[in-house]
Protein backbone atom coordinates (compact mmCIF):
# COMPACT_ATOMS: atom_id res chain seq x y z
CA UNK A 1 0.00 0.00 0.00
CA UNK A 2 1.70 3.60 -0.98
CA UNK A 3 1.37 6.13 1.41
CA UNK A 4 -1.10 9.38 0.59
CA UNK A 5 -0.54 11.92 3.13
CA UNK A 6 2.37 12.08 5.36
CA UNK A 7 2.79 14.46 7.95
CA UNK A 8 6.63 15.34 8.78
CA UNK A 9 8.74 17.53 11.25
CA UNK A 10 7.75 18.75 14.96
CA UNK A 11 4.72 15.98 15.24
CA UNK A 12 5.01 16.95 18.99
CA UNK A 13 4.20 20.44 18.41
CA UNK A 14 1.29 19.40 16.48
CA UNK A 15 0.34 16.98 20.10
CA UNK A 16 0.82 19.57 22.17
CA UNK A 17 -1.13 22.00 20.20
CA UNK A 18 -3.94 19.86 20.10
CA UNK A 19 -3.86 18.73 23.54
CA UNK A 20 -4.45 22.68 24.76
CA UNK A 21 -7.79 22.94 23.28
CA UNK A 22 -9.53 20.94 26.36
CA UNK A 23 -7.83 22.69 28.90
CA UNK A 24 -8.17 26.32 27.20
CA UNK A 25 -11.66 25.23 27.52
CA UNK A 26 -12.01 23.78 30.87
CA UNK A 27 -10.23 26.68 32.69
CA UNK A 28 -12.11 29.57 30.59
CA UNK A 29 -15.08 27.84 32.41
CA UNK A 30 -13.39 27.59 35.40
CA UNK A 31 -12.73 30.88 36.15
CA UNK A 32 -15.79 31.93 34.57
CA UNK A 33 -18.29 30.10 36.79
CA UNK A 34 -15.67 31.25 39.66
CA UNK A 35 -16.37 35.00 38.63
CA UNK A 36 -19.87 34.70 38.10
CA UNK A 37 -20.28 33.24 41.75
CA UNK A 38 -18.31 35.66 43.85
CA UNK A 39 -20.49 38.76 42.14
CA UNK A 40 -23.54 36.27 43.33
CA UNK A 41 -21.95 35.98 46.74
CA UNK A 42 -19.22 38.11 47.61
CA UNK A 43 -19.07 36.95 51.46
CA UNK A 44 -17.65 33.68 49.92
CA UNK A 45 -14.55 34.64 48.34
CA UNK A 46 -12.12 32.09 50.13
CA UNK A 47 -14.28 29.30 49.42
CA UNK A 48 -14.76 30.12 45.88
CA UNK A 49 -11.20 30.61 45.27
CA UNK A 50 -9.77 27.55 47.18
CA UNK A 51 -12.29 25.84 44.68
CA UNK A 52 -11.46 27.47 41.48
CA UNK A 53 -7.47 27.23 42.46
CA UNK A 54 -8.14 23.39 42.62
CA UNK A 55 -9.50 22.67 39.67
CA UNK A 56 -7.53 25.10 37.40
CA UNK A 57 -4.15 22.62 38.92
CA UNK A 58 -6.30 19.40 38.30
CA UNK A 59 -7.04 20.95 34.06
CA UNK A 60 -3.76 22.29 33.47
CA UNK A 61 -1.87 18.67 34.64
CA UNK A 62 -3.32 17.69 30.91
CA UNK A 63 -2.66 20.50 28.95
CA UNK A 64 1.37 20.48 31.14
CA UNK A 65 1.04 15.92 30.22
CA UNK A 66 0.58 17.29 26.29
CA UNK A 67 3.58 19.49 26.34
CA UNK A 68 6.04 17.15 28.18
CA UNK A 69 5.06 13.63 26.62
CA UNK A 70 7.04 14.70 23.28
CA UNK A 71 10.38 15.29 25.13
CA UNK A 72 9.53 11.98 26.82
CA UNK A 73 9.18 9.92 24.16
CA UNK A 74 10.42 11.77 21.08
CA UNK A 75 13.81 11.73 19.83
CA UNK B 1 38.21 32.94 22.99
CA UNK B 2 36.93 30.07 24.53
CA UNK B 3 34.22 28.12 23.44
CA UNK B 4 30.98 28.06 25.65
CA UNK B 5 29.11 25.03 25.77
CA UNK B 6 25.44 26.02 26.26
CA UNK B 7 22.85 23.69 27.40
CA UNK B 8 21.31 21.02 24.87
CA UNK B 9 23.95 21.41 21.82
CA UNK B 10 26.88 19.67 21.96
CA UNK B 11 27.41 19.03 17.82
CA UNK B 12 28.45 22.94 17.27
CA UNK B 13 32.01 23.66 17.52
CA UNK B 14 31.94 27.00 18.53
CA UNK B 15 30.20 29.33 21.16
CA UNK B 16 26.31 28.92 19.32
CA UNK B 17 25.53 32.59 18.27
CA UNK B 18 23.32 34.37 15.59
CA UNK B 19 26.18 34.63 13.24
CA UNK B 20 28.15 31.77 14.11
CA UNK B 21 26.65 29.37 11.46
CA UNK B 22 25.09 26.58 13.79
CA UNK B 23 21.28 26.88 14.57
CA UNK B 24 19.31 27.63 17.87
CA UNK B 25 20.41 24.76 20.22
CA UNK B 26 16.40 24.59 21.50
CA UNK B 27 16.68 23.07 24.85
CA UNK B 28 15.54 19.35 24.72
CA UNK B 29 15.30 16.75 27.50
CA UNK B 30 18.96 16.83 27.46
CA UNK B 31 19.01 19.66 29.91
CA UNK B 32 17.70 17.45 32.95
CA UNK B 33 20.62 14.99 32.69
CA UNK B 34 23.18 16.63 35.03
CA UNK B 35 26.87 15.38 34.77
CA UNK B 36 27.03 13.81 38.15
CA UNK B 37 30.21 14.49 40.54
CA UNK B 38 30.75 11.49 42.10
CA UNK B 39 29.78 8.34 41.90
CA UNK B 40 30.15 5.91 45.16
CA UNK B 41 29.92 2.18 45.43
CA UNK B 42 27.83 0.96 48.00
CA UNK B 43 27.17 -3.02 48.35
CA UNK B 44 26.99 -3.49 44.91
CA UNK B 45 24.46 -0.31 44.28
CA UNK B 46 25.91 2.60 42.43
CA UNK B 47 24.71 5.91 44.03
CA UNK B 48 25.23 9.46 42.20
CA UNK B 49 26.19 12.16 43.83
CA UNK B 50 25.17 15.17 41.60
CA UNK B 51 23.73 18.38 41.49
CA UNK B 52 19.91 16.78 42.33
CA UNK B 53 20.99 15.09 45.22
CA UNK B 54 23.13 17.83 46.96
CA UNK B 55 19.98 20.17 46.18
CA UNK B 56 17.67 17.22 47.39
CA UNK B 57 19.71 17.10 50.72
CA UNK B 58 20.28 20.49 51.09
CA UNK B 59 16.30 20.88 50.88
CA UNK B 60 15.95 18.77 53.70
CA UNK B 61 18.27 20.37 55.81
CA UNK B 62 16.76 24.01 55.37
CA UNK B 63 13.27 23.00 55.80
CA UNK B 64 14.48 21.05 59.37
CA UNK B 65 16.40 23.46 60.50
CA UNK B 66 14.23 26.22 60.17
CA UNK B 67 11.69 24.34 61.78
CA UNK B 68 13.62 23.69 64.39
CA UNK B 69 14.56 26.94 65.07
CA UNK B 70 11.44 28.17 65.15
CA UNK B 71 10.04 25.53 67.23
CA UNK B 72 12.61 26.17 70.19
CA UNK B 73 11.93 29.06 71.76
CA UNK B 74 8.73 28.77 73.70
CA UNK B 75 7.29 31.78 74.10
CA UNK B 76 3.77 33.02 74.94
CA UNK B 77 4.34 36.23 73.09
CA UNK B 78 6.29 34.89 70.22
CA UNK B 79 9.21 36.49 69.00
CA UNK B 80 9.71 36.95 64.94
CA UNK B 81 11.13 33.45 64.01
CA UNK B 82 8.47 31.82 66.18
CA UNK B 83 6.06 33.92 64.48
CA UNK B 84 6.84 32.50 61.16
CA UNK B 85 6.70 28.96 62.38
CA UNK B 86 3.60 29.36 63.83
CA UNK B 87 1.91 31.04 60.62
CA UNK B 88 3.37 28.39 58.19
CA UNK B 89 2.18 25.27 60.83
CA UNK B 90 -1.47 27.20 61.45
CA UNK B 91 -1.21 27.63 57.31
CA UNK B 92 -1.02 23.86 56.69
CA UNK B 93 -3.22 22.97 59.40
CA UNK B 94 -6.37 25.50 58.88
CA UNK B 95 -6.17 25.70 54.95
CA UNK B 96 -5.06 21.84 54.17
CA UNK B 97 -6.28 20.12 56.85
CA UNK B 98 -9.18 21.43 58.41
CA UNK B 99 -10.57 22.41 55.16
CA UNK B 100 -10.46 18.93 53.98
CA UNK B 101 -10.41 16.53 56.77
CA UNK B 102 -11.49 18.39 59.29
CA UNK B 103 -10.88 18.32 63.21
CA UNK B 104 -9.29 14.81 63.21
CA UNK B 105 -6.99 16.07 60.23
CA UNK B 106 -4.96 17.64 62.96
CA UNK B 107 -2.48 14.80 63.38
CA UNK B 108 -1.88 14.59 59.70
CA UNK B 109 -0.76 18.46 59.73
CA UNK B 110 3.44 16.82 60.01
CA UNK B 111 3.17 14.74 57.66
CA UNK B 112 1.22 17.48 55.51
CA UNK B 113 3.70 20.25 56.54
CA UNK B 114 6.71 18.33 55.46
CA UNK B 115 5.70 17.51 52.00
CA UNK B 116 4.31 21.23 51.49
CA UNK B 117 7.36 22.67 52.49
CA UNK B 118 9.96 20.45 50.91
CA UNK B 119 8.23 20.37 47.48
CA UNK B 120 7.90 24.31 47.94
CA UNK B 121 11.32 24.68 48.49
CA UNK B 122 12.55 22.33 46.13
CA UNK B 123 10.24 24.28 43.63
CA UNK B 124 12.24 27.44 44.44
CA UNK B 125 15.63 25.74 43.90
CA UNK B 126 14.78 26.83 40.54
CA UNK B 127 14.98 30.21 40.58
CA UNK B 128 17.80 30.44 43.14
CA UNK B 129 20.59 31.66 41.10
CA UNK B 130 23.49 29.13 41.61
CA UNK B 131 21.49 26.45 42.06
CA UNK B 132 18.96 26.70 39.75
CA UNK B 133 17.24 23.13 38.77
CA UNK B 134 14.11 22.17 40.35
CA UNK B 135 14.82 18.96 41.66
CA UNK B 136 11.18 18.06 41.26
CA UNK B 137 11.85 18.00 37.58
CA UNK B 138 13.47 14.39 38.08
CA UNK B 139 10.80 12.18 37.93
CA UNK B 140 12.39 10.32 40.62
CA UNK B 141 11.06 13.07 43.57
CA UNK B 142 7.70 13.20 42.76
CA UNK B 143 7.40 9.40 42.40
CA UNK B 144 8.97 8.73 45.35
CA UNK B 145 6.58 11.12 47.42
CA UNK B 146 3.96 9.87 45.67
CA UNK B 147 4.61 6.67 46.91
CA UNK B 148 4.46 7.76 50.25
CA UNK B 149 1.36 9.59 50.07
CA UNK B 150 -0.19 6.27 48.90
CA UNK B 151 0.95 3.62 51.06
CA UNK B 152 -0.50 6.16 53.59
CA UNK B 153 -4.12 6.01 52.14
CA UNK B 154 -4.41 3.01 51.37
CA UNK B 155 -2.99 1.85 54.75
CA UNK B 156 -5.25 4.25 56.31
CA UNK B 157 -8.36 3.31 53.98
CA UNK B 158 -7.96 -0.30 54.75
CA UNK B 159 -7.23 -0.10 58.58
CA UNK B 160 -10.48 2.33 58.99
CA UNK B 161 -12.86 1.23 57.29
CA UNK B 162 -11.74 -3.01 56.59
CA UNK B 163 -9.78 -4.31 53.22
CA UNK B 164 -12.80 -5.35 51.05
CA UNK B 165 -15.00 -2.69 52.28
CA UNK B 166 -12.57 0.47 51.38
CA UNK B 167 -12.95 -0.47 47.65
CA UNK B 168 -16.53 -1.29 47.47
CA UNK B 169 -17.89 1.42 49.78
CA UNK B 170 -15.49 3.29 46.32
CA UNK B 171 -17.01 1.52 43.75
CA UNK B 172 -20.64 1.23 44.83
CA UNK B 173 -21.39 4.66 46.31
CA UNK B 174 -24.87 4.97 47.59
CA UNK B 175 -27.96 6.38 45.60
CA UNK B 176 -26.72 5.63 41.77
CA UNK B 177 -28.93 3.64 39.43
CA UNK B 178 -27.98 -0.03 39.42
CA UNK B 179 -27.30 -0.43 35.59
CA UNK B 180 -24.60 2.40 36.15
CA UNK B 181 -22.56 0.37 38.76
CA UNK B 182 -21.02 -1.67 35.92
CA UNK B 183 -19.57 1.49 34.33
CA UNK B 184 -18.84 3.47 37.70
CA UNK B 185 -17.48 0.66 39.57
CA UNK B 186 -13.81 -0.44 37.10
CA UNK B 187 -13.75 3.35 36.71
CA UNK B 188 -13.46 3.81 40.82
CA UNK B 189 -11.20 1.24 40.94
CA UNK B 190 -8.77 2.58 38.29
CA UNK B 191 -9.57 6.14 39.86
CA UNK B 192 -8.18 4.42 43.17
CA UNK B 193 -5.63 2.83 42.45
CA UNK B 194 -3.96 4.22 39.53
CA UNK B 195 -5.14 7.45 38.36
CA UNK B 196 -4.75 8.85 41.53
CA UNK B 197 -1.00 8.57 42.18
CA UNK B 198 0.44 8.57 38.70
CA UNK B 199 -1.61 11.87 38.46
CA UNK B 200 -0.57 13.82 41.44
CA UNK B 201 3.05 12.89 40.51
CA UNK B 202 3.18 13.37 36.81
CA UNK B 203 1.25 16.84 37.49
CA UNK B 204 4.39 17.88 40.10
CA UNK B 205 6.93 16.40 37.56
CA UNK B 206 5.05 17.93 34.30
CA UNK B 207 4.54 22.05 35.61
CA UNK B 208 8.44 21.60 36.96
CA UNK B 209 9.81 20.15 33.81
CA UNK B 210 8.10 22.89 31.19
CA UNK B 211 8.40 25.55 33.49
CA UNK B 212 12.52 24.96 33.34
CA UNK B 213 12.26 23.88 30.09
CA UNK B 214 10.79 27.46 28.97
CA UNK B 215 13.15 29.53 31.49
CA UNK B 216 16.00 27.68 29.70
CA UNK B 217 14.95 28.49 26.19
CA UNK B 218 14.09 32.40 26.52
CA UNK B 219 17.41 32.59 28.21
CA UNK B 220 19.66 30.99 25.66
CA UNK B 221 17.72 33.12 23.44
CA UNK B 222 18.51 36.20 25.27
CA UNK B 223 22.23 35.57 25.13
CA UNK B 224 21.40 33.75 20.80
CA UNK B 225 20.33 36.89 19.47
CA UNK B 226 23.05 39.51 21.34
CA UNK B 227 24.36 41.15 18.21
CA UNK B 228 24.51 44.67 17.06
CA UNK B 229 21.78 44.41 14.95
CA UNK B 230 18.73 45.45 15.34
CA UNK B 231 16.91 41.96 15.47
CA UNK B 232 20.09 41.31 17.88
CA UNK B 233 19.01 44.18 20.45
CA UNK B 234 15.32 43.92 19.46
CA UNK B 235 15.45 40.28 20.63
CA UNK B 236 17.26 40.16 22.83
CA UNK B 237 16.25 42.38 24.93
CA UNK B 238 12.47 40.88 24.79
CA UNK B 239 13.95 37.79 24.81
CA UNK B 240 15.16 38.52 28.33
CA UNK B 241 12.35 40.62 29.79
CA UNK B 242 9.99 37.77 29.02
CA UNK B 243 12.47 35.06 31.14
CA UNK B 244 11.89 38.63 34.13
CA UNK B 245 8.35 37.88 33.87
CA UNK B 246 8.02 33.71 33.13
CA UNK B 247 10.67 33.58 36.59
CA UNK B 248 7.91 35.60 38.16
CA UNK B 249 4.91 33.44 36.35
CA UNK B 250 7.13 30.05 37.53
CA UNK B 251 7.18 31.40 40.87
CA UNK B 252 3.66 31.13 41.76
CA UNK B 253 3.47 28.09 39.99
CA UNK B 254 5.77 26.36 42.20
CA UNK B 255 3.65 27.61 44.96
CA UNK B 256 0.59 26.48 43.50
CA UNK B 257 2.19 23.43 42.61
CA UNK B 258 2.99 22.45 46.09
CA UNK B 259 -0.21 23.44 47.61
CA UNK B 260 -2.04 21.05 45.05
CA UNK B 261 0.30 18.25 46.11
CA UNK B 262 -0.47 18.85 49.61
CA UNK B 263 -4.46 19.36 49.01
CA UNK B 264 -4.71 16.36 47.03
CA UNK B 265 -2.62 14.33 49.59
CA UNK B 266 -5.65 15.55 52.12
CA UNK B 267 -8.58 14.74 49.92
CA UNK B 268 -7.25 11.39 49.74
CA UNK B 269 -6.20 10.60 53.51
CA UNK B 270 -9.52 12.37 54.09
CA UNK B 271 -11.75 10.11 51.55
CA UNK B 272 -9.56 6.92 53.16
CA UNK B 273 -10.95 8.67 56.83
CA UNK B 274 -14.46 9.07 56.01
CA UNK B 275 -16.38 6.52 53.82
CA UNK B 276 -18.13 7.91 50.90
CA UNK B 277 -21.74 8.94 51.98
Amino acid sequence: MSVLAEVTGSIGSIGYGLAAIGPGVGIGIIFGNGVQAIARQPEAYGVIRQNMILGFALTEALALIGFVVPFVFGA
Amino acid sequence: MSVVKLSGDSSCPVTPHLNSGCGFPAPNAEIFFLEPYTTLNVGGMEFVIGKTSILAALVAIIVATFFLAASRPRKMVPGKLQSLGEQAYLFVRDQIAREVIGKDGDRFVPFLGSLFFFVWISNLMGVIPGAQFPIMSSLAFPVSLTLMVYATYMYIGMKHQGPIKFFTSAMFPPGVPKAMYVLLAPLELLQLVVTRPVTQAIRLFANMFAGHLLLTTFTLAAYYLLSPSIIGVLGSVTSFGVTVVLTGFEMFIQGLQAFIFTLLTAVYIGGSLHAEH
